[in-house]
Order: structure tokens, then C-alpha cells, then sequence
């Protein structure tokens, strides 16, 4: 993920001070935008296109419906018949239909089933901790690491700069196997040790996130703070932070997202016998000899969805705005 | 002010920097040393020069084709998706910007499984493809090619809707004035499209087209879960083969290393060229 885009300096100079008017002007020119819409690319068969989407929308969804119809079913009748509900087809009588909706289907046993294989609630506790954890010990520290390396201009702080734009444009399988070594010996093989990794993992694009940021703060607010009297600290956490707040939730949302469906860095840091994030629970579902038990599968499935699902549905405006931001400027 | 916040670099800096010394620059200079090295683990290394590099090509003086087919077929992969997903997620953004009903409704659902991991979106589709192809006595892994055009679909659910949002946000850009002028000097909509719209956007064209191309480079999750690199590891996209080569094949560290290494190699280019296109599009808007 550390992977999105890399630009130059300058660009970033030259792309944040609009940006910078944008927070008060946001909903204006959105406003402006719908009016386009409205005059010049309304389509005239609106309706068709209403029709056509929705069509599509439901076959764009149709797979995770497939799979939690499928999770309340008996194994057997997964593959036998994935995309029905009954053992038998409607013409050969309505009764033989009933009885074999009721052979299909085997109400939550795939769910207990697969809470118990994949132990899912330590799972889950486990991937929020991480999640939580290294998401806010990201911006903390990032945050206040950008904002040092911009205020403060030494070959070392340059280099800094330099430095986490790099790691962003180094794929993982790079430091995996050293990586992972280094994070044995020195004890990070578990949840706490791992938010350690994911700070200097993820640093690279959340310094280079909050560096453009705060090149288009104006100087002179933090000026006027520290003449009354603010220690820099307190200038940091009373003066800038707040004025960083939308690209504190950008990263956050970016940072978030990565951790949360990360699977092959825990899978190597984490001591695996002790600790399951999410996907890695489910990837073990599948045994050493590539047998997969289906319908503790679709539950584990379905189960690990939720979560995602209800995420999305309290934070879809942030999410998408966030991730827009974060593929343009990044 | 300089002056005062500059003696507190002990709080702003280090502890930001400890953890990148330790999860990414450390691991990443060692990586590169390593590579001259055959080693099992970080200490028991022992320097054997080239050897490494040439051993992913040659074994025991015989060509080995395992490293350059993955290449081939990641290359393969990678231009298909980055046709298909900028296609498709291009026109779904041009019909969603025509201020239709439930414009907000289909971005959302759109987008949803971008937000599902690759692990878990693998194995819905795994689900999905096995229950279909068995009707054919076929599973997902039976050639190269079903694994293949699974893996395509697989990475195109995912990330089409990720770059729908770009492309919306880059046509909601476009003044509409200026395809309203072109209209009234009769211009005709496929004129409109080619001579003002598709030029105006090419910053975000590059955008989107780098990171799919990044994307389907740095594919590993649903590599992993979905084809487990089979049949026979014809299917393993780079990511998926170094992986196996570290730690699937005993001894054969040190290669993985190099294989990592010219792996870094290939995506800093792409990003470099990327990095380049960008600043010079600027330059000339």
C-alpha cells in the first residue's frame, strides 16, 4: 500500500496550496459540480442507465451473496448445488421441493463450526487491537515527525524526507525474510511488537502524507502561538494537529485498511501458533494438504465480512474520500 | 522558531525513526547484502558473491525457466488487468457522472470490495469458480490459463471500483463549460470524448494506470489463496514465486533474496518512469 504513487517535491508545494482552500470551499464547489452535471452531462435516457446499473450492481455483489446463502448450508450441498436452495428442483413436486430445502440447509452449524476452528473472536480481538494500535501509533508519531522535518531544514531532516519516500516505492518481499528475523530477535513476534513494525512499515507514506500537509500550513499561526507563550509541544498538539485534522483521517483510513487485510507480514512476524490475525485464521482453514472444510469456510466468510460491512456503512464518505486523496496525492 | 523546536527532536523524530531504522531500513540494506550471501538466517551468513543471481537462471548448468515464466507470466497479468480494469472503470465513471438516479448507490457498491482483503475476496471466488468449472470435471488450478483469467477476474472486482472513484473525481474536474462550448460549435459526443475529455484527463489516466500496473506487479494475497501458485507453480506471479522460494525450498534463501531483490529493481523503474510522467504532465497543463 505503501506503494501509490510517487511524485516530486515541488509537485506537492504546488498542489497543496489549493488544496488548502479547498476545506472551507469544499462544499461550494461541490455544489458548483452537481449544477454542471445538472446543465451539461445529464443523459437524456437517464433511466436506462439507472436500469443498466442496477442490473450490474447486483451481479457486482451477487459473489458475497452466493457465499452467505451458501454458509447456512450442509457441506455436502455446497458444491452439489451452490447456487440453489433445495436438493430438488420444483418440477419433480412442491413437497419433494420443501423437504429438500429442509436436507439443504443446516441453520448455524457452519457458524459454531467455524468459530471454533478459526477461533474467530480472539481473531477478531486481535486484528482491532493491532489495527487500532498501530493506526494510532502511526499518526501520533508521524504526524509529529513530519511536522518537525518540514519546520526544521538540516541535511539530516531532507534526508528523513528522502528516506520514507523511498520505502515507499520498496515491495515487501524485499525485507521480508530480514524483516522478519530482525522482529524474532528482538522480540516483537507479538501483538505489541508488531505495532512497532507496522510504524516503520507504514511511516513512509504517512510522513510523506503529513509533510505536504503541513508545507501548506501558514507559518505565522504557529509563530503567534509560540510569541504567547506555547512550548513547541503545545504548539503541536493545540495549534497544528487540530488544523491536520482531515489528513489525519485520510492516513488513518489508508493506514486502517492496509493493517486490517494485511496477511503476509503478521503471518511471518507473529508467532503463528500463538496468534491469528483475520485472514490469517482463514488462510489456515485450508490444511497443509490443501483440503478446505467449505461451510466452516463460507461461515468464516461471512463472519469476517461483517465487520467490514458495518464499517463501511458508518464511515463510507471518509473512506472514499480518504482513499481518493491518498491515490492522487500520494 | 526553528531555533526552539529544534532541540526537541528526541520526541518528534526518534521514535518515528527507531521504528523505520527497524522495520525498513535495516531489513533493507541487509536484504541487499544478503543476496551475495548463502545464509539460513541473518547470522549464519556466508558471502559467495554472484552466485545467487545466477542460480535463479541456471542450476547445475541447466537453464531454469521458473523465475523468467513467472516474470512472463506477471507481465502477461499485469497488461491484461491494467487494460481491463482502466476500460471498465473509465466508462462506469462516464455513466455515473451523468447525474442519473442512485449515482450514490451504485459508486457505493461499486466500491465495497476494495475494502475486502485479498485472502478473503480469494476464497469467495474460489468458492464461486469451483462450484461453476465442476460442471466441466475442472477445477480453478487445472491449466495456467484458468488460474490465470481467475486471477484477473479476482484483482478486477476488487480494484475496479477503487479506480471508478479516481476517474469520477477527475471528470467531475473537467469545467463543464468547456464540453458545453464543444457542443455548441457541434461537436459530436465521441469527439467530445476523444478531443476534450480524454486529454483533459490524462493526469488521472496515468494515476490509475500506475497504480493497477503497481498493483498487479505487487500481487501476492490472492495469488496465494486463490491458485496456491498451480498447477505445478505455472501460476505464480513473481511475488507468490519468491515467497516460495524463501521459505518453500530449503537452502534456497539466498536466491530468494536475489530474486527480491531484482523484483525491487523492476517496481522501482516502473515507479521512477511513473514519477517522471507525472511532473512532466504538470509542467505541460
Amino acid at each position: 500500500m505503501a506503494t501509490e504513487v510517487l511524485k516530486k517535491e515541488k509537485k506537492v508545494d504546488k498542489a497543496k496550496k489549493p488544496q488548502m482552500q479547498n476545506f472551507d470551499g469544499k462544499a461550494a464547489k461541490k455544489r458548483k459540480n452537481d449544477d454542471t452535471v445538472n446543465s451539461v452531462r445529464r443523459a437524456r435516457h437517464g433511466w436506462i442507465i439507472t436500469l443498466f446499473f442496477s442490473i450490474l450492481s447486483l451481479a457486482w455483489i451477487a459473489p458475497i451473496i452466493i457465499v452467505l446463502l451458501n454458509s447456512f448450508k450442509r457441506k455436502a450441498y455446497i458444491f452439489r448445488n451452490p447456487f440453489g436452495i433445495s436438493k430438488f428442483t420444483l418440477s419433480e413436486g412442491f413437497d419433494k421441493w420443501k423437504s429438500g430445502i429442509h436436507t439443504t440447509f443446516n441453520g448455524l452449524q457452519n457458524y459454531t463450526n467455524a468459530i471454533n476452528k478459526t477461533e474467530f473472536f480472539k481473531a477478531f480481538g486481535l486484528s482491532l487491537f493491532i489495527t487500532v494500535c498501530s493506526v494510532a501509533l502511526i499518526l501520533l508519531c508521524t504526524s509529529m515527525c513530519a511536522w518537525y522535518i518540514t519546520r526544521v531544514k538540516t541535511k539530516i531532516t531532507k534526508a528523513i524526507y528522502i528516506l520514507c519516500l523511498f520505502s515507499m516505492i520498496v515491495p515487501f518481499q524485499m525485507v521480508m525474510f530480514t524483516l522478519s528475523k530482525f522482529a524474532n530477535m528482538l522480540h516483537l513476534g507479538n501483538p505489541v511488537g508488531i505495532i512497532i513494525v507496522y510504524l516503520g512499515f507504514g511511516a513512509g507514506l504517512a510522513v510523506f502524507m503529513f509533510t505536504g500537509f503541513v508545507k501548506g500550513i501558514s507559518i505565522e499561526i504557529e509563530e503567534a502561538a509560540m510569541i504567547d507563550g506555547c512550548s513547541p509541544l503545545q504548539t503541536f498538539f493545540l495549534v497544528v494537529m487540530p488544523i491536520m485534522k482531515p489528513t489525519i483521517v485520510t492516513v488513518a483510513i489508508l493506514e486502517a485498511m492496509w493493517v486490517w487485510n494485511d496477511y503476509l507480514l503478521p503471518s511471518l512476524v507473529l508467532n503463528i501458533n500463538k496468534y491469528k490475525t483475520i485472514p490469517i485464521a482463514i488462510q489456515y482453514l485450508k490444511q497443509s494438504h490443501g483440503q478446505i472444510d467449505w461451510g466452516a469456510m463460507m461461515a468464516a466468510l461471512v463472519l469476517a465480512i461483517i465487520p467490514i460491512v458495518i464499517f463501511y456503512a458508518i464511515a463510507q464518505k471518509y473512506i472514499i474520500d480518504g482513499v481518493l486523496s491518498g491515490a492522487v496525492k500520494g | 522558531m526553528e531555533k526552539s523546536i529544534k532541540k526537541y527532536w528526541p520526541i518528534f523524530v526518534v521514535p518515528t525513526m527507531l521504528a523505520f531504522l527497524v522495520g525498513f531500513l535495516v531489513p533493507f540494506i541487509y536484504g541487499i547484502f544478503l543476496s551475495f550471501c548463502k545464509f539460513t538466517t541473518v547470522v549464519d551468513w556466508k558471502w559467495i558473491g554472484g552466485a545467487n543471481y545466477t542460480k535463479i537462471f541456471m542450476v547445475n548448468g541447466k537453464l531454469d525457466t521458473t523465475f523468467l515464466h513467472s516474470l512472463w507470466y506477471t507481465a502477461l497479468f499485469t497488461a491484461v488487468t491494467v487494460v481491463i480494469i482502466n476500460v471498465a472503470s473509465f466508462s462506469i465513471a462516464m455513466l455515473l457522472t451523468k447525474g442519473i438516479k442512485g449515482t450514490n448507490l451504485f459508486r457505493t457498491t461499486f466500491f465495497m470490495p476494495n475494502l475486502i482483503g485479498g485472502i478473503v475476496l480469494s476464497y469467495i471466488w474460489l468458492m464461486i469458480f469451483n462450484a461453476v468449472l465442476q460442471k466441466y470435471s475442472m477445477t480453478i488450478v487445472t491449466t495456467q490459463w484458468t488460474a490465470f483469467w481467475g486471477l484477473v477476474a479476482v484483482v478486477c472486482w476488487q480494484q475496479i471500483g477503487y479506480m471508478m472513484v479516481i476517474y469520477i473525481a477527475g471528470i467531475q474536474n473537467i469545467p463543464g463549460d468547456v464540453i458545453e462550448a464543444a457542443k455548441i460549435d457541434g461537436a459530436s459526443g465521441w469527439k467530445a470524448l476523444t478531443k476534450i475529455i480524454l486529454p483533459m484527463l490524462a493526469p488521472t489516466i496515468t494515476i490509475c494506470s500506475f497504480l493497477t500496473l503497481t498493483n498487479g506487479f505487487k500481487l501476492f494475497d490472492q495469488n496465494l489463496a486463490l491458485t496456491g501458485g498451480n498447477p505445478a507453480k505455472m501460476s505464480q506471479l513473481l511475488a507468490l514465486n519468491i515467497y516460495d522460494t524463501m521459505y518453500g525450498t530449503t537452502g534456497w534463501q539466498g536466491v530468494g533474496q536475489a530474486k527480491a531483490v531484482i523484483f525491487f529493481i523492476l517496481v522501482a523503474v516502473i515507479s521512477l518512469i511513473q514519477n517522471r510522467l507525472t511532473t512532466k504532465k504538470e509542467v505541460d497543463a
